[in-house]
Order: C-alpha cells, then sequence, then structure tokens
C-alpha cells in the first residue's frame, strides 16, 4: 500500500468521484473539499466543508484525519475532526457518508444557514460524527472505494518530472544574492526549499507595490508561460494567495529568472511579508461589495513600501474582503480588514489574529470601524505596537496570540475608549 | 401529467389518494407515509390491492424498511429540481434495502435531471406532457462512462 503523502493523487481521485455524482449534485449549498500533504498547511484545510489532512497512523498506515464544517463568508467557522484517522482505502466511501446525511440534513429553508458548517453548529460535532460513522459502516460494504490498482493507476499519472542530478550548492547562486540586494530579498522571501538537490520552488509574486493584488496582464502571464518552460518544466500553479509558484527551478537557473521576472513587474520580494495582500476586487467591481479593496490594498502598499521595513515587520498576512461574504478571506488574516457602508460611506473594521494555517483561528474585531482616511494609520498603529512588543525574533501572530488584543486596542483607542468598549 | 417508464409514456394505473379522501373499492393506491403508518393493516388486508407510499423529501426511507414486501411503488418527491434528497432516499432503497418494486420521481422532474435519476434507482418519472421523449433520451446517452453506479 502507498504510503507517500501525495495530496495531488486524491484530490484527482476526488474530483472523478464527485463530477456528476447522481446523488451529490443538488447538496443544500456548495461544497469545498480541502487536501494538505503536509504539516505545514497551506491549504487553509480547516477552512473548508471537508478538511483531509493526510497523515500516518502509529504503524505506518497512511490515511485522513477528516475534518467537516470549515468555511468563511459571513459565518467563519473552523473544522472540527469528525475522524482522526481514516485508513486511506475508505476515503470515498467516507466522504460519500458525509456527503448523504449532509444532503438528507442539511437546510434548504435558508441559503445563509445551508453551508455544512451550520449543520455541524446546529447539530453538535458529537451527534454529527454518530451519524456520519453510521451511515459509514454501511456505505465502506457498498462498492464505493476503489481497488488499490485503480488508485495506483490515477497514482502513475502523478510521477516525479526527470530531474537533472545537481550539487546541493550553487556558488554563483550565493554570490548573486551578494552582489545584487534585491535578487537576495526575493531569495529570502519568494524562494522555498525543493525536496531535489539543487532545485528550489519559485514563487512569482502578484503583489507589486501599488498594483491590483492577484492581477497579471496578458504580456506579463505570456511571459510567465515562457519563464515556465524555460526554467521550470513547463508547469505554473496557482496559489489562494493569488501568487504563482513555479515549482521546479534549478539554483543555477534562479537569478536569470528573477531577471527577466523583474523585466515584466513581476520580481517583487515581498511573499508572506505585509504588501502581500489578498484582496477581494471589492465595490471597484463587485455588485456584492459595500467598499472598495484594491485602492485600500494599494495605499497600504505605498505606506510599508521599504522591503527594509517589510523584512523588519517579517511574516504577515494582510487580508481584505469588501463585503461580509469573506472572499478577501479577512477572518483568516493575521490583521483582517473587513469593508462596510455606514450611511453611504465606506468604514472598514480591523480584525487581529487570524490565520489560515495548521493553527486555524478566526481574527477578532477591534473596536469601532474606522473611515476610509483613517484605515491605513490604523494599521500602522497595529504594526507599530507590534514593533515594540514584541520578542526577539517573535512573528506578528505569535506576538498577538502571546499579548492578546489588549495592547493593539490601547494603541488604537486609547485606554478610557478601552474601559468603555 | 404524463407517465414515463422504460423510455415510453405509459398509462398510469395508480391512484393518488389524499388523506382525507375515501378509497375505490379497487385499484391500486399511493397513500402518503402518515397514512401507511396509521393504518397499514386496514389498507392491506381487505382491499388486497397494490400499494404505493408517498414520501416527501424530509421523510427517512428508514421508516418503512419493515414494510417493504407490502409496498409495490415509492413516490418520491423533487419540490424543486434544485432539492437533491430523493436521489439519496432512492440509493438507500435500491442499495440498502433492497426494494424491487417501482421507485417515482414526482415534483420538479427535468430532462437534465433525468439521467442522475436514472441511476439512483429511479423507474418511473411523472413529467409534463408532450416531453420530447427522443431529447430526453438523448441526455441519457450524454454521459456514457459513469464514474459512479452502474446503469
Amino acid at each position: 500500500m502507498p504510503s507517500r503523502r501525495d495530496s495531488r493523487v486524491w484530490a484527482e481521485l476526488i474530483r472523478q468521484w464527485s463530477s456528476l455524482h447522481p446523488e451529490f449534485t443538488f447538496l443544500p449549498r456548495k461544497f469545498k473539499i480541502a487536501v494538505t500533504g503536509s504539516p505545514h498547511d497551506r491549504t487553509a484545510v480547516k477552512f473548508h466543508d471537508i478538511g483531509l489532512i493526510l497523515k500516518h497512523d502509529e504503524d505506518g498506515n497512511l490515511g485522513f484525519e477528516v475534518l467537516v464544517g470549515g468555511g468563511l463568508g459571513r459565518t467563519p467557522m473552523i473544522g472540527r475532526t469528525v475522524r482522526e484517522f481514516l485508513p486511506q482505502q475508505y476515503l470515498l466511501s467516507y466522504l460519500e457518508a458525509i456527503l448523504r446525511v449532509y444532503n438528507q440534513l442539511g437546510r434548504r429553508d435558508n441559503k445563509y444557514k445551508a453551508r455544512i458548517k451550520i449543520l455541524v453548529h446546529e447539530t453538535g460535532i458529537d451527534a454529527l460524527r454518530e451519524m456520519v460513522e453510521e451511515e459509514w459502516s454501511h456505505v465502506k460494504e457498498e462498492g464505493v472505494d476503489l481497488p488499490f490498482a485503480e488508485v495506483d493507476r490515477v497514482r502513475s499519472h502523478f510521477t516525479d518530472p526527470t530531474y537533472d542530478v545537481l550539487p546541493d550548492h550553487d556558488h554563483s547562486f550565493a554570490v548573486k544574492q551578494f552582489e545584487d540586494p534585491m535578487f537576495g530579498r526575493w531569495v529570502r522571501a519568494n524562494l522555498a526549499p525543493h525536496k531535489m538537490p539543487g532545485y528550489v520552488i519559485a514563487n512569482v509574486s502578484l503583489k507589486p507595490i501599488g498594483g491590483a493584488p492577484g492581477d497579471v496582464t496578458a504580456a506579463q502571464m505570456e511571459a510567465v508561460a515562457d519563464l515556465a518552460d524555460k526554467y521550470s518544466l513547463g508547469e505554473i500553479r496557482v496559489a489562494h494567495e493569488q501568487n504563482l509558484v513555479l515549482a521546479d527551478v534549478k539554483m543555477s537557473d534562479a537569478y536569470s529568472l528573477w531577471k527577466k521576472l523583474d523585466e515584466v513587474q513581476l520580481g517583487t520580494p515581498n511573499l508572506g511579508l505585509i504588501s502581500d495582500i489578498i484582496a477581494c476586487p471589492g465595490l471597484d467591481y463587485c455588485a456584492l461589495a459595500n467598499a472598495r479593496s484594491i485602492p485600500v490594498a494599494q495605499r497600504l502598499q505605498r505606506r510599508f513600501a521599504d522591503f527594509s521595513r517589510q523584512f523588519d515587520i517579517g511574516e504577515l498576512t494582510l487580508n481584505i474582503s469588501g463585503c461580509i461574504n469573506a472572499c478577501g478571506h479577512h477572518h483568516a488574516g493575521h490583521i483582517g480588514i473587513l469593508g462596510v457602508d455606514r450611511r453611504g460611506e465606506e468604514y472598514y473594521q480591523l480584525t487581529l489574529g487570524g490565520s489560515a494555517d495548521e493553527n486555524a483561528s478566526i481574527g477578532k474585531i477591534v473596536g469601532p470601524a474606522f473611515s476610509n482616511a483613517e484605515i491605513v494609520d490604523a494599521v500602522e498603529t497595529v504594526i507599530d505596537t507590534y514593533l515594540s512588543i514584541r520578542a526577539n525574533g517573535e512573528a506578528f501572530i505569535d506576538t498577538y496570540r502571546r499579548t492578546g488584543e489588549e495592547p493593539f486596542k490601547i494603541a488604537l483607542f486609547g485606554e478610557k475608549q478601552n474601559v468603555a468598549a | 401529467m404524463s407517465l414515463l417508464k422504460a423510455g415510453k409514456i405509459i398509462t398510469d394505473t395508480w391512484t393518488r389518494i389524499e388523506d382525507d379522501q375515501e378509497f375505490a373499492e379497487a385499484g391500486a393506491v399511493i397513500v402518503s407515509l402518515e397514512c401507511w403508518l396509521n393504518e397499514s393493516e386496514s389498507l392491506r388486508k381487505p382491499r388486497n390491492e397494490p400499494i404505493g407510499v408517498s414520501l416527501r423529501n424530509d421523510q427517512s426511507p428508514s421508516q418503512i424498511i419493515d414494510d417493504l414486501e407490502a409496498i409495490s411503488l415509492i413516490q418520491l418527491d423533487f419540490p424543486a429540481y434544485t432539492d437533491g434528497r430523493a436521489y439519496s432516499a432512492a440509493r438507500l432503497l435500491r442499495q440498502r434495502y433492497g426494494f424491487k418494486g417501482e421507485i417515482r420521481a414526482a415534483g420538479n422532474v427535468l430532462r437534465d435531471q433525468y439521467p442522475l435519476m436514472l441511476r439512483c434507482g429511479f423507474d418511473a418519472f411523472i413529467v409534463n406532457e408532450g416531453i420530447d421523449l427522443a431529447g430526453w433520451q438523448t441526455s441519457v446517452e450524454a454521459m456514457d462512462t459513469p464514474y459512479h453506479l452502474p446503469k
């Protein structure tokens, strides 16, 4: 039985199983499943209707921790564990059991209460688990699960590319980082280690300072496509943070790649930093929005444009949604901004402490909303407060978790306001 | 309305009896779940005619699993095609409870959903009059390799 934690294989099997599934094509509402193969979650697995975390049990067997009922939107919830360990061979029958329970019992009277997170909340995770397990005890005998041969057949489509055998280090790669400080920054922020020696993973930031987060022009996309062919085995991936990933870049090519990205304004060294903002289209484009998102993101990027300052602030997620539907995932940002309409004027509510990784948390609203004119200063106050109280090397989210919202509230609203609130 | 079965429009020999309605002496009837649960003895013995039970989509077929030998038809309701509860009910009846009688789809039964219903075990469909039968058949053939249940 395979023991590698490759989420792609399972995602593909789930895609095939769920496509035009006759029983589950008309669920109470939309339904999203995430699969993660890494202990450091980058899929926001706890904010999906079903979250699947690949893991091994004590005997080394591969399986999943199964979470259910996560989501953002107007009712943010963190997924709850419905099963600690599901052996891999039962994945489809278990999903079928969850969906059958949801199809039958999910609310259809009110579309805002129809997602499975509401069913989990109203039923309780323990009662829901009992129903799912009871259903599964039958489904798993009914032939839904795939034979290993079929899983292997699908797995055979996810073989590794042919990598060159390379040394662990590349001299020019090391030298260029000293010679060209912007490249050095890009390496530090945008590159991630690769499992193969001599390779790196390059994240292409679509967050140039003062640009619309996530926007890319046709000419830029053509350039990325050419660069992917030249430097990364012809494959481009899209990340939910609104950036692109070139997954298989040789260290020795990294500098050339970056130079060419920089020529088309895609070389910004800010991945995971404060200017790597997730923003929805907001009122500029969206009929649902209450406030603009993009101009706020642009003003914030300009305020924090200095890269030395960004690196000093360190790892931080800042997410902006123009309305309560939360397309900008503001609940899950270390700093979140939610646009609201107050008597025809754009206001922005600030949330702190959200996180979309394996330690998922929902940001907490701090105080009354800020006007369009005030919101950038408010974020800067939060950042300055963090810089003044952080322990050595402590990231923003860790400081927030240590101190709570208090010091930030005081800095934003003063002692008095705080007592009154 | 017309009754579609095995690809053809046929005459419906069943009569739907409302809860406050009297039974005719003879003939196959479809009654509500409430009626069945309350009066199943009197429905079964003296009349000795086929009985069908109609389930609303918030009623679970698990309520009649002990009675399936005595029931010849189960009607499941689609108040709107977007409400998929009856698919689960049909699958449970066929696959888990082994129901061999007719499973009839009523309500908002449309051509696009017809192949999905067939694959969940429905075998009779109350449809609008004058439907394009050839078109309905085309929708069944549109997907010739389902990932899921056999046809």
